[in-house]
């Protein structure tokens, strides 16, 4: 059961207002990843993807575990990656519906612009 | 703090935010006057047209029925591939130009759903806002398995998403 309350929410929110961010978080939901990985993986320098992680380590979301010389990362216990993923779902959705409400309020603004039909 | 997920791309963003533990909000301008928009979204017609984009690979609205008015009723069935879903429910409060609520009565804790299409110098602010009956409900519905909702919802926002425009 994924829990909430107001003072991760903002946390959650802000780790999520980041593209790469989310990007870590789609990924860690497929496997856990070192922060080398990361890196590598989002082009980033090893001190750029440690900040983001600690970003997300802060807001409960990724938890991280250091085994000898590898830092090794994973989804939060709250399930956070869930809901990050179904708000950037929700995100593109509406993104797609409203590019395509876009095109008709052009058609609407054309026939206006044109007059009523048969003038 | 920054709480929304917001898309860079293009001149009128689409926001995201959780407003509370069992609201969400998607707020987006469009570049027209509130009377456009609203007709956009309460003619049929034209709102089949846009609310399941064309682009949309193998999900077709088979058919949308709205009496936009208030306790007025809609329904839409959807197909995706060999399954169908229907979304339905009942217009609780419609203003002209303004706003209209309505209800998702496919579940059995289904969300309200208020929009509402705001002036501003001539364009329109639009927003789109659920509110749950409980904080119960707006979790299940982010784990993907609210209460009477099949999976194929799932499948459908993912389809949504996923299609390239």
């Amino acid at each position: 059961m994924v829990q909430f309350n107001s003072t991760s929410l903002d946390a959650s929110f802000a780790a999520l207002s980041d593209a790469t961010r989310r990007g870590v978080l789609a990924q860690l939901g497929r496997s856990d990843a070192s922060i080398t990985t990361l890196a590598d993986q989002f082009h980033m320098t090893l001190t750029g993807m440690k900040k983001h992680v600690q970003v997300l380590e802060r807001a409960g979301l990724v938890t991280t575990e250091k085994v000898g010389r590898v830092r090794t990362c994973r989804l939060g216990e709250r399930g956070l990656g869930a809901e990050a993923e179904w708000i950037d779902a929700q995100r593109k959705l509406f993104e797609r519906r409203f590019a395509a409400l876009d095109a008709i309020i052009e058609e609407m603004k054309q026939e206006e612009a044109n007059g009523p039909a048969g003038e | 703090m920054d709480q929304q997920v917001s898309n860079a791309a293009g001149a009128n963003p689409t926001n995201v935010e959780r407003i509370s533990d069992r609201e969400f909000a998607v707020t987006r301008l469009f570049d027209a006057p509130p009377r456009m928009v609203f007709t956009a979204w309460s003619d049929p017609s034209l709102f089949q047209r846009w609310w399941v984009p064309k682009s949309a690979t193998g999900v077709s609205l088979v058919s949308c029925d709205m009496d936009v008015r208030t306790g007025g009723k809609y329904r839409l069935e959807f197909a995706a591939g060999d399954q169908t879903m229907a979304f339905f429910g009942k217009y609780l409060d419609v203003v002209p130009d303004q706003r209209i609520v309505w209800t998702n009565d496919e579940g059995e804790e289904g969300a309200v759903t208020t929009v509402t299409f705001k002036d501003q110098g001539g364009k329109t602010l639009v927003t789109y806002h659920e509110t749950y009956p409980s904080k119960e409900a707006l979790e299940e519905a982010l784990s993907g398995s609210a209460a009477g909702l099949p999976e194929q919802f799932e499948q459908l926002a993912e389809l949504l998403a996923t299609a390239e425009a």
